[in-house]
Formats: C-alpha cells, sequence, structure tokens
C-alpha cells in the first residue's frame, strides 16, 4: 500500500485556478466518497484551502492510482486537464509522507510556520472520519502528521516568525491608532497569514472585518466565520474609505490598491490615519501610498523586519524542522511497510514458532529420563498443528494483501500477537 | 528668601529632566517614580518661592526676564504634572522638562533684585492678563513636545526602523489628541489673554491697539494657531502637519515671549 499526493497550491497555481479547485468543506461528502471509489484507491483525504488543494489517497498502484486522482480533478470540475497540467504536482511514497509533514507543520506555507493549516488538517481528517473515507493508514498517517507538526513548532523556532507578526501587525496597530476598538478590518483576499492577523486583532477589539475576496462565496463563509461583511471584491475601492486597517493577501499579480485610490479615501476619511499590511507576495498594494501623510503601510519584508526574524534564522530553523520530519518519516515507513501481508506472516510464524519451542523444551526436559516418548515426534506435531491453525488466517491475510480490509487485519494481527518493531 | 528657593527649585528641574531622560533610555519604572517625585517637588517649591516673591515684591511675579521665564516654567510643569497624574503619559515628561529646565536656567541669568513696578503694571489686570497668556504659552509648550514626539515616531513607524524609541513612545492616535486638545485650550486662553490685553491697554495707555511689538507679534501668533485649529477642524489636518504647525507655533510664541522683549522694543517693555 502507499500513500499518494496530487493536488496544487499558492507556488504552482494562480488564485483563479486554486478558487476553481475549491472543494467546500460542507459538501465535501460526495467528492469523497467519489475518490475512494476509484478502483486503485482506498483511503482519501480532501484538504482545500484558500492557498492549496491537496488530496492524499492510499493506494495498490502509485502510477494509476495517481492517474485516477488527476483526472478526477479535471472531470469534477470541469477543468481540461491541459490547464491543470502544469499546476498539479503529485508526490508517492516518502516524498509524499514528506511532503504532508511540512504541510501540517506550515513550512510548506506563504508564511513559513504559520499554524493555521493544521487546523484545517485536523478538519479535513475529521470529515474523512465521519464520512469514513480513511482507515488504518490514514488514520495512522495523520495522527502521526499532527504529532510531527507539534514537535517542530516546540523544538523549532519556525511557528514564532508567524505568530509573532500578526502579534506585531496588532502592535503597530496599537502604535497608530492607540485603541483598535472602533476600528474597522478590511480583509483583501482570504489567505491563511491574514485570516490569522485578522483573529488577533478581533481579540484586541476591533470593531468589524470586511471580507473581499475574488470568489464572492468564499468571503461569504470567511465572514460567518469572523462574524464579519462580506464585500465584493470589484468594490474594494468604494469600501476603502471605511476601513482602518487593511490586510491584503491575494495573488493577484498586479496593485490591487493603487496610490491615487489612497489619496481619494483619505479625503473622504478627513485624513483618518489608516494602516496597511500587503502579504501578498508579489505585492497587492502600491508602495508608494507609504509617502503619503497619515498612511502607513507594511509588506511582509517589513513585518519579518519588525519581527526580527531575518531570513538567515528562518533557514536555520527550517533544517532543524527538516531533521525532525526526516527521522519521523522513517519510523512511519517502517511501519507502513509491516503492513503488507509477507512481512506480518513471516513474524505471526516466527512468533508461533518461538512458542511452539519454548514449550516442546520445557516438555522434554520435564520429561526426561521417565518418558519414551520419542522427541521428533513432538516437534511434528506440535510444528502441525501450529500450521493447521495458521493456514486460514495466513491466506486469508494473502488474498486481502493490499485492500483496506487487508490493511485492518494484518494491523490487527500485528497488535494482536504484539508483533511491532521492537 | 524667594531667590534661595529658587536655586532650590533649578536644582530640582535640572535632577528631574536628568531623571526623566535617564528613564526614556533605561525605561524602568522606578526611574520614572524618582523622577516624578524630584518634579513634583520642584513645583511646590517653585509655587512656595512664587508666592514668597509676591509677598516681598508686593504684585504678581512676572514682570521682568527674571521673573518672566520662570514663572512660565511654573506654569508648564504644573500643566504637564496635572496630565501625567490624569493620563498618566510619562514619557512626555522626558520631553517637557527639558523645556522647563531651560526657561529656569534663563530666569537665573537675569538680574534677580526686586525692583519697583512700572505704574503702569500697577493694576489688577496684570495678574488676569499675564497668566492666561503664560497658561496659554504653556499648554502651547506641551503641544510643542507632543508635535517633536509625533515627529519621532511618526518616522520610526514610516521608515520600518523599529528603533528604541518605538516603544518607549506613545501612539500616534495619543499624541495628535494631545496636540488637538492643548491646541483648543490654548487658542482659547491666548485669545482670552488678547481680550484682557487690550482691554487693560486701553486703560493704561489710551488705545485697545497701539501696534506694540508684543502686541503684533501675539496676533500673528494668534492667526497661526488659528490657521491650525481651522485645519485641523475644516480641512482634516493631523499627524505630521499638525505637528509641525505646533512646533513652529510655539517657536514663534517664545520668540514673542522672549525675542519681543529683548530684541524689539515697544510698549511691553518694562526693564532693561
Amino acid at each position: 500500500m502507499h500513500i499518494i499526493v496530487v493536488g496544487l497550491n499558492h507556488k504552482t497555481a494562480p488564485v483563479e485556478l486554486r478558487e476553481k479547485l475549491h472543494f467546500p468543506s460542507e459538501n465535501i461528502e460526495e467528492p469523497l466518497k467519489r475518490v475512494t471509489s476509484l478502483p486503485q484507491i482506498s483511503e482519501a483525504l480532501i484538504l482545500s484551502t484558500c492557498n492549496r488543494v491537496e488530496i492524499v489517497a492510499v493506494t495498490r498502484d502509485i502510477r494509476e492510482g495517481t492517474e485516477e486522482i488527476r483526472n478526477f480533478l479535471s472531470s469534477y470540475h470541469g477543468i481540461p486537464m491541459s490547464r491543470l497540467d502544469s499546476c498539479l504536482y503529485s508526490y508517492d511514497s516518502y516524498d509524499a509522507i514528506k511532503h504532508i509533514f511540512q504541510v501540517a507543520s506550515g513550512l510548506d506555507s506563504m508564511v513559513m510556520g504559520e499554524p493555521q493549516i493544521l487546523g484545517q488538517l485536523k478538519d479535513a481528517y475529521s470529515l474523512t472520519n465521519k464520512y469514513k473515507t480513511s482507515d488504518v493508514i490514514l488514520h495512522r498517517f495523520l495522527h502521526r502528521a499532527f504529532s510531527v507538526a507539534k514537535k517542530v513548532r516546540t523544538e523549532t523556532k519556525i511557528a514564532t516568525s508567524a505568530v509573532s507578526i500578526s502579534y506585531a501587525a496588532v502592535e503597530l496597530a496599537k502604535k497608530i491608532f492607540d485603541t483598535l476598538k472602533n476600528k474597522v478590518v478590511m480583509l483583501i483576499g482570504a489567505g491563511e497569514m491574514s485570516e490569522l492577523a485578522a483573529r488577533h486583532l478581533l481579540n484586541h477589539g476591533v470593531k468589524e472585518i470586511l471580507i473581499a475576496n475574488r470568489t464572492y462565496s468564499r468571503a461569504v463563509k470567511l465572514a460567518e466565520e469572523l462574524g464579519g461583511r462580506p464585500a465584493v471584491f470589484e468594490d474594494i475601492t468604494l469600501f476603502l474609505d471605511q476601513a482602518d486597517i487593511v490586510i491584503s493577501s491575494t495573488g493577484s499579480a498586479h496593485y490591487i490598491i493603487r496610490s491615487d485610490d489612497v489619496v481619494r479615501v483619505l479625503k473622504i476619511r478627513k485624513h483618518k490615519p489608516m494602516f496597511f499590511i500587503d502579504i501578498a507576495v508579489p505585492r497587492d498594494i502600491d508602495p508608494k501610498i507609504n509617502d503619503i501623510s497619515n498612511v502607513y503601510l507594511y509588506d511582509i519584508d517589513d513585518m519579518e523586519g519588525v519581527v526580527g526574524t531575518n531570513i538567515k534564522m528562518r533557514g536555520e530553523e527550517a533544517k532543524k524542522a527538516e531533521r525532525i520530519i526526516e527521522k519521523e518519516i522513517e519510523q512511519f515507513n517502517k511501519w507502513l511497510g509491516t503492513l503488507s501481508a509477507v512481512p506480518t506472516v513471516i513474524s505471526l510464524r516466527e512468533r508461533f514458532e518461538e512458542i511452539r519451542k519454548k514449550e516442546v523444551e520445557k516438555t522434554i526436559s520435564s520429561l526426561n529420563g521417565s518418558s519414551k516418548i520419542d522427541a521428533k515426534a513432538l516437534d511434528a506435531l506440535t510444528t502441525s498443528i501450529i500450521n493447521k491453525i495458521l493456514h486460514y488466517p495466513v491466506t486469508q491475510l494473502k488474498t486481502l494483501d493490499n485492500t483496506r480490509e487487508g490493511n485492518y487485519f494484518v494491523d490487527a494481527v500485528r497488535k494482536l500477537f504484539d508483533l511491532e518493531e521492537k | 528668601m524667594n531667590t534661595l528657593f529658587f536655586k532650590i527649585v533649578l536644582v530640582f528641574y535640572l535632577a528631574g529632566t536628568f531623571s526623566y531622560l535617564l528613564y526614556l533610555f533605561k525605561q524602568k519604572p522606578r526611574i520614572s517614580k524618582v523622577a516624578t517625585i524630584i518634579l513634583t517637588s520642584g513645583f511646590v517649591f517653585h509655587t512656595i518661592s512664587l508666592i514668597v516673591r509676591y509677598f516681598e515684591a508686593g504684585y504678581t511675579p512676572i514682570t521682568n526676564l527674571y521673573e518672566a521665564p520662570s514663572f512660565l516654567a511654573w506654569a508648564i510643569v504644573g500643566v504637564y504634572l496635572f496630565i501625567q497624574f490624569k493620563y498618566r503619559i510619562t514619557s512626555l515628561g522626558s520631553f517637557i522638562s527639558p523645556v522647563a529646565s531651560i526657561l529656569t536656567l534663563l530666569s537665573s541669568a537675569f538680574s534677580e533684585e526686586i525692583g519697583p513696578l512700572s505704574p503702569v503694571l500697577r493694576s489688577f489686570w496684570l495678574p488676569i492678563h499675564v497668566i492666561l497668556a503664560f497658561l496659554g504659552d504653556a499648554i502651547f509648550a506641551l503641544a510643542f513636545c507632543a508635535g517633536v514626539m509625533y515627529l519621532i515616531q511618526e518616522h520610526q513607524i514610516k521608515s520600518k526602523k523599529i528603533g528604541s524609541f518605538y516603544h518607549r513612545l506613545p501612539s500616534l492616535k495619543l499624541l495628535d489628541d494631545i496636540n488637538h486638545y492643548s491646541l483648543t485650550i490654548g487658542f482659547l486662553l491666548l485669545t482670552m489673554a488678547m481680550v484682557t490685553g487690550s482691554i487693560w491697554a486701553r486703560h493704561a495707555w489710551g488705545a485697545f491697539w497701539s501696534w506694540d511689538a508684543k502686541q503684533v507679534w501675539s496676533l500673528l501668533t494668534w492667526v497661526f494657531y488659528a490657521a491650525l485649529l481651522h485645519g485641523r477642524i475644516n480641512i482634516g489636518w493631523r499627524g505630521r502637519v499638525a505637528a509641525i504647525f505646533a512646533i513652529l507655533g510655539f517657536l514663534a510664541v517664545m520668540f514673542s515671549f522672549l525675542g519681543v522683549n529683548t530684541l524689539l522694543s515697544g510698549l511691553h517693555t518694562y526693564d532693561r
């Protein structure tokens, strides 16, 4: 059995495409069921956030399984493969495990170490439990991923950067506005990081949150989650005068907010200060607006600068995280390998043989001298009993090998007879 | 007697300034407490010295260049202490206390002798007019300091070079609020000082307005502050512009306060 990952993220696909591939969590059941009913796929999880859409699956055949999922993505969303092909990545086995461990730890996120993705992965996992599309392998895999993420978080400083960026945003806002009460925040683009920053600001008493996103439905969804108000993306400049703090994080290639927009809005606002945080790469907001009086603009590098996490430090921490991940992959891979029937059958036989030998020896030594029992006959008898007992379970394990049921049995056998690797 | 007190005041103010500046760099709450105690004691001694001088001289001691800067310093410290106890903006002290110290030092450079009061000044208008004017000036000094702090803090935030001052100075909003309120109150006091002054002038010099150098300069600063107030209320001037205005305005105030008396001559010049 193999783990595969097929998907795309903010690095490989533009926001327009990511949006089209989005699976809303409220009707995730149907696509999940469709993926698991694909001939080569036995377990599946769908992770769909603003920055990534990934399907994690368990398959018998890497090549065919990957192809099935790729085709599913294309046909389910009605996007031709030619359009999708260059944006999709696929990983298997070692690389797939590594990838998901990295995603869970926030190493693959736009802002390295941001913690929200872990929560999203947990949500995605609980949905697979609800709709019963995960089993032994994914259970173990995801739990492993969660504990790896926790380990990375506690043992490296990778997460502090992201958290402290939103913290620094709050602190800067307070240095500008004194209090955040009665302040209105506008989110442009509903990314992981901006959502995190928005939550921080909300915790500090911000009055209202406006959310604009290219896909209006997602703005509505996030607005519901955060208790905010959705706004139509094309109208952001119309709403801009209401916003004291603007957090932008879209995948747009051009500036969304221009200098003359801000100049115009500032007049309407009677020059009340505005604080812009642009965490998009490439940037969403014209850097020139920082020159306007009463307007403050911080891009992602500026925020990093404030936090004092330089790239070198992040690089070192990332290396540390990679080492933790490598170790964990090794362990998980070992377990995954034992899941196929052959090694399990071998260790099962070994375990039985061990017991048999011990007991035979005991019997012979206790009967020593007084008996005429043939040691050879005793050996033959016990061996054949074991073979008879093991015959049906072993054939069963072998025929069910590499199926969902089979994995379940193998796992059970290993637990029942204490065959776990020591 | 009053001059002895005055020397004690000077020592306290200098020590207070030193502690406030130390606090700005060290940021230890204990230092700020000590600084507040020193400055408050200085203020108490200053009040006593003014009262003593009032009785020794027989008139409100704000008539010459020994008395006037010291009186302004007293008003500034008083206004500041009121604000610190009310709003707990300790970092303002690091900017205000040097201003008070400089003014007190300036006083000490002039003759401390109590001379005979010019007959023109023997009027109940003297304390009313001058106290209003000095209180107004003290409040403009506050706006000046808040303006300097605003420019420093704004520069830190704009340039993204978050230095040590970033954490030590209050928020831009607060500094701008100080600018706004002190401007409004200061302008009101200045206006009242000018009105009472011209009424007094009618009695003393025979005309409400006589194009005296101090009158002209006061009018100029009045117009200047009126423009800033108008800008704030109607055009939405705030922040940096307002801070720069407040700084320039206070410099004009200082000139009409000191420069006019020392460099120009006119009806307001009573001692030379």
